[in-house]
């Protein structure tokens, strides 16, 4: 079984936003949607304070409550874990958005651009007319990893089988693949490092891994 | 470890959503008052219409909310997990068998009406129990809250409908106590909810207080009305009683609404990003991260 994974190294981000700009660039997410962010937090108290970039999005989680409250069955779960959303069946109601302890849903009721009533160029030829009412959020470039897959490359080491974040992140940071490839990269970097993932309490199983090693509890 | 906050206020629902929640309460409460004066041989077939037109209202609110309304079919298509759909099933068979209770002025059909109500209303706790994005409908205690306040609200618009004899004021008066004893255990479940702080602090906003004040104004006039329709001797004039009922009823209602109100649209802070350690950055060794790519 494949289920694919995304790991952020925290002790690599900068909190370039060059993911963001991929991701946004790639994906023709409209103004105020961003389906990666990167947040900027201050932890601590003065003068101990640090900063850290913390990658977010959606984590693509093996029990997702957004799945579980979605009254059309529009959210789905692929059988490499990457959760989905059919644009045919949402009925935008944004329960999913209740429901997602993360965040990471979006839903934009009307087409806006970036610079005024008109598109750009660009704008033109990425915005999706069927992704407008109903929820969005980030898909692991699903359609990169069918194409890529399909071509026998191997997402996470072929960047044409990669999401776009991944491919673009300056530092290395951001990093994708197949959690069940035992011996492969992703088992591997998590073998060898401490990690946490977010909200565990909730028992969502995210498929977002966050490596902190050597830092401070 | 403290951090900055970064919890944000959910974007998607606003009042027409709450409108669903306060149409479904009162409605559902107005519907099981109705039917318990259908046992009791008392005229409901008002009460219960009124009781259908707002869980109707509250469910319309919701259809101009959704992005696809001419989709709305599809909510029915996710019964095992979803209590959206639940909600709707619920409701397309609530509505006409109400309608056919007030039409052919049956008990039966009221009762199965009062059952389906109650129903309705468990669908919408569980909704709000079952979003786990936001700790402030999390909670535990909310669940015996939005029962208790349709229940309340319900009854109080019983009241106004012009029911205000001893038995539907003591009636009313134990669905205030009971909202009363349920918003205060669902305050103290806040306060132990570190996730739930800043919805703790929407409930001390002025708005917040206002719809409090209310709410425990209509508890004191529902008990004035009960007291005064239980030692007045006879002969005194009914008038005192009546329109302290009546306060009661309006505020009984109006403070539930406010709540409702501002804890779908206000309350409700999505779970911040919590991180349980922090990183030390630049510490990433060598092969723990680097080029991930076989070939660029
Ligand atoms: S992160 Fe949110 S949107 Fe993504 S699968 Fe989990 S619950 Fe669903
Ligand atoms: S907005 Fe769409 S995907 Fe989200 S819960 Fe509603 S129907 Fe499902």
């Amino acid at each position: 079984m494949t289920r694919y994974v995304m790991v952020a190294d925290l002790r690599r981000c900068v909190g370039c936003q060059t993911c963001t700009a991929a991701c946004k660039e790639g994906n023709g997410t409209p103004p105020g949607v961003q389906w990666r962010r990167v947040l900027d937090l201050e932890t601590g108290t003065y003068p101990n304070v640090n900063r850290v970039f913390v990658p977010v999005g959606c984590q693509h989680c093996a029990n997702p409550p957004c799945m579980e409250v979605c009254p059309s069955t529009a959210t789905g779960q692929r059988a490499d874990g990457i959760v989905t959303i059919d644009y045919e069946l949402c009925i935008g109601c944004s329960y999913c958005a209740m429901a997602c302890p993360y965040d990471a849903r979006s839903m934009v009721d009307h087409a806006e651009y970036a610079f005024g009533e008109q598109p750009t160029a660009v704008e033109a030829t990425r915005i999706g007319r069927e992704r407008i009412g109903v929820a969005t959020k980030c898909t692991f470039c699903a359609g990169r990893i069918d194409a890529g897959t399909a071509r026998g490359l191997v997402p996470g080491q072929d960047p044409e089988a990669t999401p776009l974040c991944v491919n673009s992140c300056i530092s290395g940071a951001l990093r994708f693949g197949d959690i069940e490839d035992k011996d492969g990269p992703i088992a591997t970097l998590l073998a060898e490092n401490q990690w946490f993932r977010m909200h565990e309490s909730e028992g969502t199983e995210p498929g977002f891994y966050y490596i902190w090693d050597k830092g401070t509890l | 470890m403290s951090q900055t906050v970064t919890s944000r206020r959910q974007r998607h629902w606003d009042l027409r959503a709450a409108g669903n929640f306060i149409g479904g309460g009162t409605g559902s409460g107005l519907i099981v008052v109705a039917a318990i004066a259908a046992v009791a041989g008392e005229p409901f077939r008002l009460p219960l219409a009124l009781g259908l037109g707002f869980v109707a209202a509250g469910l319309s609110l919701v259809w101009l909310e959704i992005g696809k309304p001419w989709r709305a079919f599809n909510v029915f298509f996710h019964p095992r997990t979803s209590w959206m759909t639940r909600e709707g099933i619920v409701a397309t068979v609530l509505i006409p068998l109400g309608a056919a209770a007030v039409a052919a002025d049956s008990v039966p059909a009221a009762v199965l009406a009062a059952l389906l109500a109650a129903g309705f209303l468990f669908c919408q706790a569980r909704i709000l129990r079952a979003a786990r994005g936001i700790p402030a409908w999390r909670q535990g205690e909310l669940m015996p809250l939005i029962l208790a306040t349709g229940l309340a609200e319900g009854s109080g618009v019983f009241l106004l409908a012009g029911a205000h004899a001893v038995p539907w004021l003591t009636l009313t008066l134990f669905a205030l106590l009971a909202r009363e004893g349920a918003w205060l255990a669902y305050r103290a479940g806040l306060a132990g909810t570190p996730a739930a702080a800043r919805a703790l602090g929407v409930f001390a906003t002025p708005p917040a207080r206002l719809a409090r004040a209310a709410q425990l104004a209509g508890l004191a006039a529902v008990a004035l009305a009960l007291g005064f329709a239980l030692l007045a001797a006879p002969g005194t004039p009914e008038l005192p009683a009546t329109l302290l009922a009546w306060a009661g009823g309006v505020l009984a209602a109006l403070s539930g609404w406010g709540v409702k109100a501002l804890l779908i649209t206000r309350a409700a802070f999505i779970r911040a990003v919590v991180l349980p350690v922090v990183p030390t950055r630049g510490s990433g060794g060598r092969g723990s991260g680097g080029s991930h790519a076989r070939a660029v």
